[in-house]
């Protein structure tokens, strides 16, 4: 793998490997000394334009931890309105001889952008309403785990149902998810409004469904996404109110959901809006697992496209979006 | 006296003729001084010189990106003798200062002649008129009027507009699009890609629906409208709704609508970032067929230079527009000749003699006969060529052909008799 710009770079076979790696990974979290040599004199750098303090400390804590210099570069603000271009941020950053760029963009494809002008590894943070494949990694390294906990012998993901609820036209980590989850073999299930329901979405390779109600009764996990709180103004739902009583998971929806179903979420939450008190903390409840899955995930990303026989050419070459 | 004699050139596409260039008109070739210069035109054919309805040439404001000079340089390659420029300069064209301004460089530098557009609205805001009777009166005779770029959003601006520039037989052309439909971050055509990449889209509707409502204010007003750049079917089929009806809109399309979809958008490549969007494959074959049964009246190139680092951007965030004078009739030969849609007399219609119409270019669009304008431009049908994007007279490199096949048509131009370009 040269760079993971989408979750549709990754089959069932590389998807795969990459969880049983962090599941490795992550041992090295109960240990005292964390530390791995294994990309000792390697260089990443977190070139971050828009602030996200959880997925940049997540990256740099993997980087750290496998010997790599980890460098965080803040490139928020330096954009179109200072006069520089992406292509001379990105170059600029990578003439200091970086191995690995971590890009996280607030616009849609920037980190396949960057992928045209520089040698380095790409690794997508999130761009934009795009993708976030690192998150959607570690929803499934979370999810499997969890699938194996409480149906041990079981096939993963086969035959299993997810239910991504919310604003999916602006959500990467719904792209990212939908792609991955089937990748794995499972069906994922679109609940959302129909404002927030992104144009082409009958092309996507899920049901989609209006009615958080109808789907709760069926599905083995519900992922709830993070409303912005530009869409409270947006004109995409009349209040949050109305919002809370058709799409969040309330405390009577709690009721609704299939024992054991498990419940995750992206984070930042807005506890009251999109999901309540009682569901987050609930006991299946895997939001807390969802962090601390991240940097094993990203640990084995790092090491996916840094250590090991490096710079074979993809195996692939597809395009780095969504098929 | 100077004397130029194109022999066997097919005019038109009709049959063989000798036209003889004396000075800047035809004259009668059996007339030809033995010492006239001849060129040898077996197997091209003649079409009056092209007449571009819709240039930006960036002179004066952005003259790193184009000039007059530079922009005229463009299109005489690309077989135009006439480029209507656009007024979203620095400062914008909506004085008559500023029009006279535009006609003078291009009285200086041009190598095809240049006709300012005026803005419909001072400083392209879309809040008060600009004053559009003091330019047509000018020493530049505006008779388009454009905010291109942006839309006149206001319906009751949009009926003055309209009503008014009746007084002096002006046209409004207008950008259709939407600002609540379709706001300044709509960067691609909405729809399954747009879903996909997660980029904000800009659907269909918001050009369909200003060309609805403006053909309505078209029939109140009786005065005459023509539509820039058309992308999608939704607007073909007003459009067809209102030549029905002896409505008084004409209506242009791009070369890069005529070939380009929105597929191209999935590499994120700001070169393919173009407002109206490119579009998808259904409407790329709908605008081919208005095109040829003249619901579309003309091609216009929407030329739009940009400096590279205007577009090595984020795409979202990455300017709007694409090079087209250089390639316009190479994609139109592409799209409608070689697919047996237009044949060369219809192409110069839409080309040539209504562009010049709309434009009311009195030297412009005339046939090649004697006593007329000598504007032609030499085409060989059968060229083809890899377009380089280097190699372009622009001093902009935001190419969308680059790479590609093409026909290289143009072998000559001549302007008012005066050889523009020559291969």
């Amino acid at each position: 793998m040269r760079h993971l710009l989408s979750a549709a770079d990754l089959d069932l076979t590389s998807a795969t490997e990459l969880m049983d790696l962090a599941e490795e990974m992550s041992l090295l979290q109960g240990r005292p000394v964390k530390k791995l040599p294994a990309l000792r004199g390697r260089t990443v750098v977190n070139l971050f334009f828009e602030d996200s303090t959880r997925t940049r400390s997540s990256f740099e804590i993997a980087g750290k931890w496998l010997s790599a210099d980890v460098i965080n570069v803040s490139a928020k603000g330096s954009s179109v309105s200072k006069g520089e271009s992406l292509r001379d941020t990105v170059l600029t950053v990578a003439a200091m001889g970086v191995d690995a760029l971590v890009i996280r963009h607030h616009a849609s494809g920037a980190p396949r952008q960057a992928t045209e002008w520089i040698d380095a590894h790409v690794l997508n943070a999130g761009d934009g309403t795009h993708e976030h494949p690192t998150q959607a990694m570690l929803d499934a390294f979370t999810l499997r785990r969890h699938f194996r906990k409480s149906e041990p012998g079981l096939a993963d993901f086969a035959g299993k149902t997810i239910a991504i609820v919310g604003d999916v036209t602006h959500s990467r980590v719904a792209r990212s998810n939908l792609l991955l989850l089937q990748t794995l073999g499972a069906d994922v299930v679109l609940v959302a409004p129909p404002t927030l329901l992104p144009a082409g979405v009958e092309t996507w390779p899920a049901r989609v469904c209006t009615e958080l109600d109808e789907v709760l009764p069926i599905v083995d996990a519900v992922m709830m996404l993070r409303v912005q709180r530009e869409r409270m103004s947006g004109g995409y739902f009349p209040t949050p109110r109305e919002y809370t009583i058709g799409y969040g998971l309330t405390w009577p929806r709690l009721q609704l959901l299939k024992p054991g179903a498990a419940i995750c979420h992206p984070g930042p939450m807005n506890r009251g809006l999109e999901i309540s008190a009682e569901a987050a903390d609930a006991a299946n409840s895997l939001i807390l697992d969802q962090v601390a899955a991240g940097v094993a995930i990203r640990m084995s990303v790092l090491y996916s496209l840094l250590g090991g026989a490096d710079d074979t050419p993809p195996p692939s070459a597809r395009e780095g979006v969504a098929a | 006296m100077s004397e130029m004699l194109i022999r066997g050139a097919d005019v038109l596409g009709q049959g063989r003729a000798d036209l003889l260039i004396r000075d800047d008109v035809f004259a009668d070739p059996s007339e030809a001084d033995v010492s006239a210069e001849q060129i040898d035109a077996d197997g091209l054919v003649a079409l009056p010189g092209l007449v571009d309805l819709h240039s930006h040439l960036r002179q004066p404001g952005r003259e790193d990106t184009e000039t007059v000079a530079s922009g005229t340089r463009a299109a005489a390659r690309g077989g135009f003798t006439a480029v209507l420029a656009m007024a979203n300069t620095d400062p914008v064209t909506d004085t008559a200062e500023a029009a006279e301004h535009v006609a003078q460089l291009g009285r200086r530098d041009g190598l095809a002649q240049v006709i300012p557009v005026g803005a419909v609205t001072k400083g392209l805001k879309g809040t008060e008129l600009a004053e559009l009777g003091l330019m047509a009166r000018s020493a530049a005779r505006v008779r388009v009027f454009s905010d291109d770029g942006h839309c006149v959003a206001d319906a009751r601006l949009m009926r003055r507009a309209m009503e008014y520039v009746r007084a002096f037989d002006g046209v409004i052309a207008q950008h259709a699009q939407d600002p609540r439909l379709a706001g300044p971050d709509a960067c691609c055509h909405e729809g399954a890609i747009s879903g996909r990449l997660g980029l904000p889209g800009w659907p269909s509707a918001a050009e369909a629906t200003i060309v609805a409502r403006d053909v309505q204010i078209t029939s109140l007003t009786r005065s005459r409208l023509h539509v820039c750049h058309v992308s999608s079917a939704e607007t073909v089929d007003v459009l067809r709704w209102a030549k029905a009806r002896d409505i008084p809109v004409t209506a242009e399309v791009t070369p890069h609508h005529l070939l380009l979809t929105t597929d191209e958008v999935v590499s994120y490549d700001p070169t393919y970032k173009v407002n109206p969007p490119l579009r998808a494959a259904e409407d790329v074959a709908e605008l081919r067929l208005a095109l040829a049964d003249g619901t579309i009246d003309v091609v216009a190139t929407d030329h739009a230079p940009h400096a590279r680092h205007d577009k090595e951007h984020a795409f979202a965030e990455a300017a709007f527009g694409m090079l087209g004078l250089e390639t316009a009739l190479a994609v139109v030969i592409e799209t409608m000749i070689n697919r047996g849609a237009l044949d060369w007399a219809t192409l110069a219609m839409r080309m040539s003699t209504v562009p010049a119409h709309i434009a009311r270019l009195p030297d412009q669009g005339r046939q090649l006969m004697v006593g007329e304008p000598a504007n032609v431009v030499l085409v060989d049908p059968g060229a083809r060529a890899v377009v380089d994007a280097n190699a372009s007279a622009s001093l902009s490199r935001n190419n969308p052909w680059h790479g590609r096949e093409l026909p290289d048509p143009v072998v000559a131009t001549f302007w008012l008799g005066r050889p523009t370009f020559r291969r």
